[in-house]
């Protein structure tokens, strides 16, 4: 059977919609094949093109398939699987002649969708891809509608979209119910091309010189109370010990003392706060945890300085509880620890080590008190351009540029710490955050990414010291993007840009909110919270068999519910006179005399009359009104008749009248 | 004409007694412009049921007893040299009345069969290349003999689905068969009958039953029924379409002999054992063979 015509356009236009975001992903060769081919049909249908031959149909797969062998290198994960999919998809439409080929092609094109889905599940392409859905549906529909024509699309695409409404409960069931395996999905492998940019494991001085102010997300946080005040929101990344006097690295993972292996102790003062952090995908192994971490999640550790590492790097968006101490006091400095916290290359930075060296006789609060001050009193300079340092980066920034940002203030001070015999530490990660005025969480942007210094002093432990905090604002070299904004565009629009800002703000928050709600609740949704909700609903005993069979019998009772309704819709609503024909029926039923299904009308009243004389005149009446409308030629208006009748007709139990 | 009507099956019953359901389907048969087809054992009336219904509908009436040895020519006529003009005249055969009583029809060969069942088809006869209309009214009532089956040639289903019915008037009870053996003899009763009806007034009737008023209530009824026939489990093969029309004729002229303008479900129920009886076959050939039995299965099949 041949799909009709206007069924094979809506294919077309289905299918052109969904290879769309293939098309703009996959390599550039990939767009003329498939709108050529796509051309190619839409002649075929449209002008009577003839089909293709074999040879040339072979052809044509062999050079698809080619040409993804020599873009990937493979045939096989997501990328070239998708590839090779589409071109697939796109060849099938040259051999379409029945109408199972065309089936055939509306569902390659429904795994064309869900394939999309291993490559970006943002809310955008989520949308997108359901809008597809949606015409895809609509040619399926069209396809199987012999009578339609092009002109149906309204009628297609209402039907579609009824369709899919009346899918969503079983959707949201299969959701929420479906066993989730713990890990990304599927163990698809990463796509080496989606690599993130982020916090890096070490830092150099003077190699860069611009910060980057990438508004890119970094992660998101929910707490539990209210949140705490910026001076607290210090989010620790890795923590960097060695240095050459220009590059600091942290320990290694796979080479640690002892001590780094197991989580330090420390005091807390104060309740602990929790929260929520879901992190953005950073390819590192680390998280960044408010200080001081006080529970270890999942699938992480703590080590002996405090970090939060992930036994697993960060390929997909990751959801934790966590809690932290703001207020604490750390232990006992083991030996290990003092010598790494002193250690300085013996040749480099001479004149900050001279100056260290002076300060070495007062106690060590005063020495950091000291340091902080030089920075504070002395003309330094907070600027994100900072001028590029040679070999002394150290001694080069603290006498002669004196311009820096944080890794700059951080390096400089802990040199000077240790260089007057503290030990110190370099810790990286994000300071601050921004609230979103439109949903209740936090928002920390790879811009807040920040370096602050540690010192270990007696009796109180480590203690944070953020030097970057004691520059004056009057030397900092502001240059937010209002600002710059501000200086650029306000002269030539002379329009109120703080007005113009806020709404820009709002809009950016609101679209964070959005896509927060989804990482969220959506794509958040694993088996740590699948368990989580199932035990709220009591349901988590009877493991993910129970889930199982909850999910079957909820779905069957959907679809019982759907049968049944259509059901009632089916007897549906009969016309009028049926309807008060069977009323009619029904009172005598009750009386105990039935009208057998195969007993036609006229019959039945013989029966009954002979059953109920004193029923017999109404009986006639309303069966004589029935059948003249019913098999008859009697007008309409003695419907009302046929009405009145009925409604009077009360037979009582026999004997009565 | 309800009254004549009523007065042919009165007048049918004095004769034929104690079987006025099969005298009004039989007429019911004619009304609807079809023919009849009586299957049962000799001697229960069916050639005096013919009779008496072509003298009291006023119809010019032929018998025909098929035997193995009878040849078309001899039911369709033949032409004959003629001296005299020097040219071949046709000589109509016993074909050429208004009611035929076609005796022992299974006793023909098919070849004398078909051109019976040709005729009935057509209401026309072609020989020797002359097409001759048949008078009008023109109906058929074939008998069959159920108990003798040597040396018959049964017709074929397909044959049989010329018929519009096929009925059995089965025994008399006690006291018709009494009322019977003590009243007159049938053949001088016969004799006696006077035309209640022209032939004129028949054709009329027969248009008026095919005015009858069929509503798409009843036509979603015959829709079941024939959609239940083809699914039933029960049967060997569905009913026809032509069947349906069968069907829906015979409802027309039922209701007509009730004297209504518009057909019921009771009036296809009345017709449906007569009308679909030859046409279906059962799939357990030792059950129940009447047709009455046989429908009995379509009382599955609810009125909407």
């Amino acid at each position: 059977m041949t799909p009709p015509r206007h069924g094979r356009l809506w294919l077309l236009g289905a299918l052109a919609a969904v290879l769309l975001p293939q098309l703009l992903r996959l390599p550039p060769w990939f767009s003329p094949y498939c709108v050529a081919l796509l051309g190619w049909r839409l002649a075929i249908d449209l002008r009577g093109w003839p089909l293709p031959g074999r040879g040339l149909r072979l052809l044509l797969t062999a050079g698809g398939v080619g040409a993804v062998l020599l873009g990937y290198r493979t045939l096989f994960g997501p990328d070239a699987g998708l590839a090779l999919l589409s071109v697939m998809l796109c060849l099938k439409l040259l051999e379409l002649r029945t109408l199972r080929d065309a089936m055939l092609v509306v569902f390659m094109g429904y795994f064309l969708v869900a394939g999309g889905f291993l490559v970006d599940q943002s809310i955008f392409v989520g949308t997108y891809l359901l809008l597809t859905v949606l015409l895809l549906t609509a040619a399926l529909m069209a396809l199987n509608h012999p009578a339609g024509t092009a002109d149906n699309t309204r009628f297609y695409l209402r039907r579609a979209g009824m369709l899919l409404a009346q899918s969503l409960p079983i959707m949201v069931l299969l959701f929420v119910l479906f066993p989730r395996l713990p890990g990304p999905l599927w163990g698809m492998p990463k796509s080496p091309s989606s690599a993130s940019t982020g916090i890096s494991d070490h830092m150099t001085l003077g190699n860069i010189t611009d910060l980057s102010d990438s508004q890119a997300v970094a992660f998101r946080v929910q707490f539990d109370g209210p949140v705490p005040p910026a001076s607290q929101l210090y989010w620790r990344g890795p923590v960097l010990w060695t240095t050459d006097g220009r590059r600091w690295d942290p320990i290694q993972r796979d080479a640690s003392p002892s001590w780094f292996r197991k989580p330090a102790e420390h005091e807390p003062l104060a309740e602990a706060i929790r929260y929520t952090l879901t992190l953005e995908p950073h390819d590192e192994g680390w998280l960044f945890a408010l200080d001081l971490p006080a529970t270890v999640p999942a699938k992480t550790f703590l080590t002996g300085d405090f970090q939060l590492l992930l036994r697993r790097k960060a390929t997909t968006r990751q959801r934790f509880e966590l809690s932290a101490h703001t207020v604490y006091r750390t232990g006992t400095l083991a030996e290990a620890q003092r010598r790494l916290g002193l250690q300085l290359p013996p040749a480099s930075n001479p004149r900050s080590r001279d100056l260290a060296r002076s300060w070495s006789a007062l106690a060590p609060e005063t020495i950091v008190r000291t340091a902080l001050a030089l920075f504070r009193d002395q003309p330094f300079w907070y600027t994100r351009q900072p001028p590029p340092l040679g070999d002394d980066a150290i001694d080069q920034f603290l006498f002669d540029s004196r311009r820096g940002f944080c890794e700059h203030y951080a390096a400089a001070f802990v040199t000077l710490m240790r260089g007057a015999g503290i030990p110190a530490r370099v810790v990286t990660g994000y300071q601050g955050g921004e609230s979103n005025p439109l949903a209740d969480y936090l928002i920390v942007r790879q811009s807040s990414a920040h370096a602050w210094a540690e010192v270990w002093l007696q009796d109180q432990g480590w203690v944070r010291v953020d030097p970057t905090a004691v520059i004056p604002a009057e030397r900092v070299e502001a240059d937010t993007d209002v600002q710059r904004f501000r200086s650029t565009a306000a002269p030539l629009l002379d329009i109120d840009i703080a007005w113009l800002a806020r709404a820009t703000a709002r809009l950016r928050y609101g679209w964070d909110a959005l896509n927060n709600a989804w990482n969220q609740w959506v794509l958040g949704y694993n088996d740590q919270r699948q368990k989580e909700l199932l035990q709220k609903l009591g349901l988590d005993r009877f493991g993910w068999q129970g889930a199982v069979a909850i999910m079957a019998v909820a779905t069957a009772l959907v679809l019982a519910g759907v049968a049944l309704q259509l059901a009632l819709r089916g007897r549906g609503r009969p016309d009028p006179v049926v309807r008060t024909y069977q009323r009619y029926c029904h009172r005598l039923e009750r009386v105990g005399l039935g009208r057998a299904p195969q007993e036609g009308p006229w019959h039945f009243a013989r029966r009954a009359a002979a059953a109920r004389p004193d029923l017999a005149p109404a009986i006639d009446e309303i069966t004589a009104l029935y059948i003249g409308l019913r098999y008859g030629t009697a007008a309409p208006a003695t419907l009302p008749r046929l009405h009145a009748a009925v409604a009077k007709f009360r037979p009582g139990r026999s004997g009565r009248t | 004409m309800h009254t004549i009507l009523n007065q042919v099956v009165a007048q049918a019953g004095q004769v034929i007694v104690g079987k006025e359901h099969p005298i009004r389907l039989a007429l019911a048969c004619l009304l609807a412009r079809g023919h009849l087809l009586i299957e049962d054992l000799p001697g229960v009336g069916k050639t005096t049921l013919a009779h008496v219904l072509a003298t009291t509908l006023g119809l010019r009436f032929n018998r025909i007893q098929f035997t193995s040895d009878l040849l078309p020519a001899d039911i369709l006529g033949v032409a004959v040299y003629e001296r005299e003009s020097g040219e071949f005249r046709f000589h109509p055969g016993p074909i050429f009345a208004q009611l035929i009583l076609a005796d022992e029809v299974n006793r023909a060969t098919p070849k004398t069969q078909s051109a019976l069942l040709e005729a009935m088809e057509e209401h026309q006869v072609t020989s020797e290349g002359e097409t001759r209309p048949l008078p009008e009214p023109f109906f058929v009532i074939a008998t069959q003999n159920p108990a003798n089956q040597i040396g018959t040639f049964p017709l074929p289903e397909s044959q049989l689905d010329r018929f519009l019915m096929r009925i059995e008037l089965g025994y008399p009870d006690a006291r018709a068969e009494r009322s019977l053996l003590a009243g007159r003899d049938r053949r001088e009763l016969l004799t006696e009958l006077r035309p209640v009806m022209s032939p004129e007034q028949l054709v009329q009737a027969q248009t008026q039953a095919r005015n009858v008023t069929v509503s798409p209530a009843l036509l979603d009824y015959v829709q079941a029924l024939l959609e239940y026939s083809r699914r039933s489990p029960h049967f060997l093969t569905g009913l026809s379409p032509r069947a349906g029309l069968a069907l829906l004729a015979g409802a027309r002229a039922w209701a007509l002999l009730s004297g209504r303008d518009y057909a019921l479900p009771e009036d296809v129920q009345a017709v449906l054992p007569q009308v679909v009886g030859h046409r279906l076959q059962q799939v357990q050939a030792d059950g129940a063979r009447g047709s009455v039995a046989l429908a009995a299965w379509f009382d599955e099949v609810a009125v909407p």
